[in-house]
Formats: C-alpha cells, sequence, structure tokens
C-alpha cells in the first residue's frame, strides 16, 4: 500500500515538472510575444496589461538591478531578450561591442511626443540617433537642508566648505564621486587625462575627513531624517524626498553636472523586432508616459505627457524638467573602455584608501 | 556574578543575532515609506502585499520550486544514500568527500558554472532550469541527514525480512524506509528552506519572466525597496522560523517515542 502511494506521489511530481516545462514553451498571445528587460519597478504594470490587451502581444517581463548585471546576461546570450532600457554609457557599450539592432522608427509614429532636446543629448551616445528612444532621464545634484545652511546653494564648493564637516554625504561609486570632483575644477566628467584624474583624487581625499558617509541609497533616507545637510543626489529622488520633508531643497550647481538618459533598445538576437517596436510605440504614447512618469516619478522625456500632468508644480518643476539648455556644462557619462574603467577604479581606491 | 556575565555575553549575542530582524518587522508596519520616519502603525503593505500580483507569482515559483526541488532531492538522495552505504569502505569515503564538496562551495562557482553547462545544452532559461539547479544544491543536504541514520540501520533486520520471504523492494519499504524516515524528513526540510532562501543560484539560472522572491526583492535596489517587501520577508522570517522548529523538534520526537 504505502509503496504505491510513494511511487504515485513521485509520479505526481513528474507529471507537475513536465507541465511546468510545457509552459515555458508557450508561445503567448496572438500575436506572438515580446521579451522586455526593464530596471526594477521601471514601469507601472498596468500599462503591460493594456498593451497586452490592445494588441494580442504577450509581454514576457524580466528586471534587473544595475546596467552591469544586465550586460554579461544579455552578452552571453542565456535569453534572447527583445528589448532592454540601459542608461547612456551603457548604450554606448552595447553599440560599440555590436550587440543592438537599428530601430525602425516606422514603425514608432509616437516618437514625435519625445522633446528634441533629450534627443539631442542622447548623441552622447547614439550619434545618429539609430538606435535607442528615451525613456526616463535625471540630473544629479545638491539636495540640502535649509534649515541646516544659512547661504544660497548654487556649487559644488559647498561640498568641500569645512562649515559642513560631518554632514555632508557623498555617492558611493567611482563615476558619481569623480563627477562631482572633476566638474568642480571645471573638466569633463569623461577625462581620461591623468593629471586632472590626479587633482579630482586630490580634492576628493582633501574632502574626505569633512563627509558624514559615502552612501547610495541612504542619502535619501538620512536627509529625510535630518542626518545631513547637503548630500549628492539624483533629481528623481529629490521630489520623493521633498515630499516627505519639505525642508528639502534640491539644486544642479553651475559648474554642470550629470545628465542621465535611460532609453529603450532592440538587441541584436531579438526574435520579435517588430513587437518590441509596438511596444516602445505604446510606450511614448502620452496617455502612457504619464502613467508611467506617476508610477516611477521620474522625469519623462515625453513632452506630451508632461503637458497632460494636472498638477501645475509638477509641470512646470525645474527639478522634474530642466531646461537643459539653460546650463553650459551638462554631460553624460561615456563609456571608457575597459583601460579607462581600470584607471578610474585605480584613483578611487587610492581616494577610498585614504585616511 | 559568573553567571550574571554569560547570561549578559548570550544577551549580546542574541542582539547582534536578531536586531536586524527585528527592525525589519518593525518597519513592516511603519506607515511612512521611508525608514526615517515613523508615520504610525499599520498592515497595509501586508494588505497590499497581497494584492500585488507579481509579488504573488513570484512566491508561488518559490514555493513551487522548494516543495519540487526537496521532493526530488529527498528521493534522489535517499536512493544515493543506499547505494553509497553499500559500497566498499574506500569507495564510500571518496563518495562522501564528493557530495560534500558542492556544499562548501561558493554559490556564486555553482550558479556560473550551471548557467554555462546549460548554455553549452542549448537549453532555453526558465522555470525548468532553476528546478534543475535547485534540485542539484539539495542533494548533498539530504545525504547529509539520511547518511548517519543509514549508519545506525541494524544491517540484520533488512536480512531477516529477506528471509521470511519479502521481496528486496518490499522489505526496504517496510522495513529500511521506516527507520531512515527521520532522516529523510530532515533532508526534505533542510532542501525546502535551502531552496528557500537560494539567491544567486537562482540569478544566475533564471530566464526572463520567472522570478522568485529572493530575485524580485533584489530588482528593486534601484528604486528603493518598497515597504511591501518588509512584510513580505517578515512572513518568509516566520515560516523559516517555523520549519527549523520543526525540524529541531520531529526527530527527537520520533526517537523518544521509539525507545519507549
Amino acid at each position: 500500500m504505502k509503496k504505491t502511494k510513494l511511487i504515485s506521489a513521485l509520479l505526481m511530481t513528474a507529471l507537475a515538472a513536465f507541465l511546468l516545462t510545457g509552459c515555458g514553451g508557450d508561445k503567448g498571445g496572438e500575436n506572438g510575444e515580446v521579451i522586455v528587460y526593464n530596471w526594477g519597478e521601471y514601469i507601472d504594470p498596468d500599462t503591460i496589461d493594456m498593451f497586452e490587451e490592445e494588441t494580442g502581444i504577450k509581454v514576457i517581463y524580466d528586471e534587473y538591478e544595475t546596467n552591469e548585471i544586465m550586460y554579461p546576461k544579455v552578452a552571453s546570450g542565456t535569453s534572447n531578450y527583445d528589448l532592454l532600457c540601459p542608461s547612456d554609457y551603457m548604450i554606448q557599450k552595447l553599440i560599440e561591442n555590436d550587440l543592438l539592432t537599428e530601430i525602425n522608427f516606422d514603425n514608432i509614429p509616437n516618437m514625435k511626443n519625445i522633446g528634441q532636446q533629450y534627443l539631442d543629448q542622447s548623441k552622447e551616445f547614439d550619434p545618429e540617433n539609430k538606435y535607442s528612444v528615451p525613456y526616463c532621464f535625471g540630473t544629479v545634484g545638491l539636495l540640502y537642508n535649509k534649515t541646516m545652511v544659512d547661504e544660497p546653494i548654487d556649487s559644488w564648493d559647498v561640498l568641500w566648505d569645512e562649515k559642513y564637516s560631518g554632514n555632508i554625504l557623498m555617492q558611493d561609486s567611482v563615476r558619481d564621486a569623480f563627477m562631482v570632483s572633476l566638474k568642480r575644477l571645471g573638466y569633463s566628467m569623461n577625462s581620461l587625462d591623468a593629471a586632472q584624474l590626479e587633482e579630482a583624487r586630490d580634492e576628493l581625499i582633501a574632502q574626505k575627513p569633512l563627509t558624514q558617509a559615502y552612501v547610495v541609497d541612504q542619502v535619501r533616507d538620512k536627509m529625510i531624517g535630518d542626518e545631513a545637510a547637503i548630500g549628492v543626489i539624483y533629481s528623481g529622488e529629490a521630489i520623493y524626498t521633498q515630499r516627505e520633508n519639505e525642508n528639502l531643497e534640491y539644486v544642479v550647481p553651475k559648474e554642470g553636472s550629470n545628465v542621465w538618459i535611460d532609453c529603450w533598445v532592440i538587441p541584436k538576437n531579438a526574435q520579435n523586432k517588430e513587437n518590441a517596436e509596438a511596444f516602445i510605440n505604446f510606450m511614448c504614447r502620452e496617455d502612457i508616459a504619464l502613467m508611467n512618469f506617476e508610477y516611477i516619478t521620474y522625469s519623462t522625456p515625453n513632452d506630451a505627457a508632461r503637458a497632460l500632468i494636472e498638477d501645475e508644480a509638477i509641470r512646470n518643476s525645474e527639478i522634474a524638467f530642466p531646461d537643459l539648455s539653460k546650463y553650459n556644462d551638462m554631460e553624460t557619462f561615456h563609456y571608457l573602455g575597459e583601460e579607462g574603467d581600470e584607471m578610474y577604479n585605480e584613483y578611487w581606491k587610492q581616494v577610498k584608501s585614504a585616511d | 556574578m559568573k553567571k550574571f556575565f554569560s547570561r549578559f555575553y548570550i544577551t549580546i549575542i542574541f542582539i547582534f543575532l536578531y536586531a536586524p530582524i527585528a527592525t525589519l518587522i518593525v518597519l513592516s508596519f511603519n506607515k511612512s515609506k521611508t525608514r526615517a520616519k515613523w508615520g504610525g502603525f499599520t498592515t497595509k503593505w501586508y494588505v497590499e502585499l497581497f494584492e500585488n500580483e507579481v509579488i504573488l507569482e513570484a512566491l508561488q515559483n518559490t514555493l513551487l520550486l522548494a516543495l519540487l526541488s526537496a521532493l526530488i532531492a529527498t528521493v534522489i538522495g535517499t536512493a544515493a544514500c543506499i547505494a553509497i552505504n553499500h559500497m566498499h569502505r574506500a569507495w564510500r569515503t571518496f563518495f562522501m568527500g564528493v557530495t560534500n564538496i558542492p556544499m562548501l562551495n561558493a554559490d556564486i562557482v555553482t550558479g556560473i558554472s550551471l548557467m554555462l553547462l546549460y548554455l553549452s545544452f542549448g537549453m532555453s532559461f526558465g522555470f525548468t532550469t532553476i528546478l534543475l539547479a535547485h534540485i542539484t544544491f539539495n542533494i548533498p543536504y539530504v545525504i547529509l541527514s539520511v547518511m548517519p541514520k543509514m549508519k545506525q540501520l541494524n544491517k540484520h533486520t533488512y536480512e531477516a525480512a529477506m528471509d521470511l520471504g519479502a521481496g528486496p523492494v518490499y522489505a526496504f519499504f517496510r522495513v529500511v524506509f521506516p527507520d531512515l524516515l527521520p532522516g529523510i524528513f530532515t533532508g526534505f526540510l533542510m532542501a525546502f528552506t535551502m531552496s528557500l532562501d537560494d539567491f544567486i543560484i537562482t540569478h544566475f539560472t533564471k530566464g526572463p519572466g520567472v522570478d522568485t522572491l529572493s530575485t524580485k526583492i533584489y530588482t528593486e535596489l534601484k528604486k528603493g525597496i518598497k515597504p511591501e517587501m518588509y512584510a513580505l520577508s517578515t512572513i518568509i522570517f516566520v515560516a523559516v522560523l517555523v520549519l527549523l522548529i520543526i525540524i529541531n523538534k520531529a526527530p527527537a520526537k520520533k526517537e523518544t517515542g521509539r525507545e519507549l
């Protein structure tokens, strides 16, 4: 009796496993499928349902947490993704390694909603705007607590001011930290000039005793909790922190800063290129872009969607929608090649290990 | 005085071990989205958690994977134990060593090597590949907990059953299997928990559209982890705690029962 029970249990398990494998091979909706690989929490889930309903294309949705984790998955070809949403410098790297395919813009009539200034900015990594469609963007700047600062803040110099010793939060990533230092010295944040980088490094080492900490996500929580006076932060987070703590103010320093853009791109080994283009087109539709803006709260390059925002304060917010032409030196990160990365990492190590 | 210090020491250890988890549990009841502010007590994150289809699907995947991989690994592991136990001594030591290596191996090595293996076979990544990976890393844990029971077995009961006319299969299930059961059960639960909280191996062997809880939580790093995940982590912690209590209680009870 017991034996038959055990055997039937085993058979059930095998059957279940078999059925599940069967599901994996399912070709999805009536008009095929599209495999999307996006940042985590980077889309309003309702828009995916709407897309499936309207087009009959099944969306297989997958998420990653950093550009660096996405890259090897795409490059090794473990899965044939149809659509990715990497950041600027990573798009450049993908293009340089011949991993992307040109987008057929005839299939994306909603491209007209994307503001020209964002396309111009994209030329830094996609010179002919052939491979990418901007999805989200933002700047990097200073978030400060009005009650803890008694002067107008408009320069990176404030991060080197001894008055705020112990109240400064820096970004704990190579490129972001060096961006601050290089920009403050008037150099390009993509500089590969050893003399400039050494100068930037020495400035960072000089600044180190003044900082409270090198952090990443905690800037947000620490600033909300009044635990620091000034922090380097992404503009997308700034609006959220202001909602939680009204004493916080965000500014893009006058020396210029980083403007980052995350774009849709189609990898070379995509199996459903036309469906991917349909998906991009759908994401560029003004009502959908608006839904995503409200969900993600990162700035949208979709001008038509911006016009639909009801809250005037947000629609005209300098934080969410900066006029990029107003600043002299807004730059986008470039992929510096392996040697460049190594150089930055070496200098960063020296900063981090300095006393 | 000595007693005071030993109690003090134990308390410190427990604070170090459980303070982070306690913080997490407290935050899961925080009305405010940020950890910096206490916005009042709420259970809304638990409600939202169970309304979130994506998270529930991940939960379903996680549990299904844990159950299936633990079941299959238990069967394979137990069969392996029987074989290893009947081997010549030198071979037995050798095979026990071989099965122990994957346990000591870093997860990331197992994960990447499985990914490369699947790639070279041209398999498409999805639920099946994760399941196979989980079975693979679970088998050694089953062997580890069944083997000691196997060694305690009285060889002669099996022989006696055969003498009395039982076939090998019948003798195994009626005589050997009941004695092994506590070990098998422990192995199963251990495999279940190992599968439940694995992240790295799952990350490397998963395909698009399939997420377990751990991989899902990790993807939220860019935008900041949502409080629903605090709620979920709390639930997982409680679940694992309950499982561990069962593991530690179950064999003890069985043994005392038999001795009586």
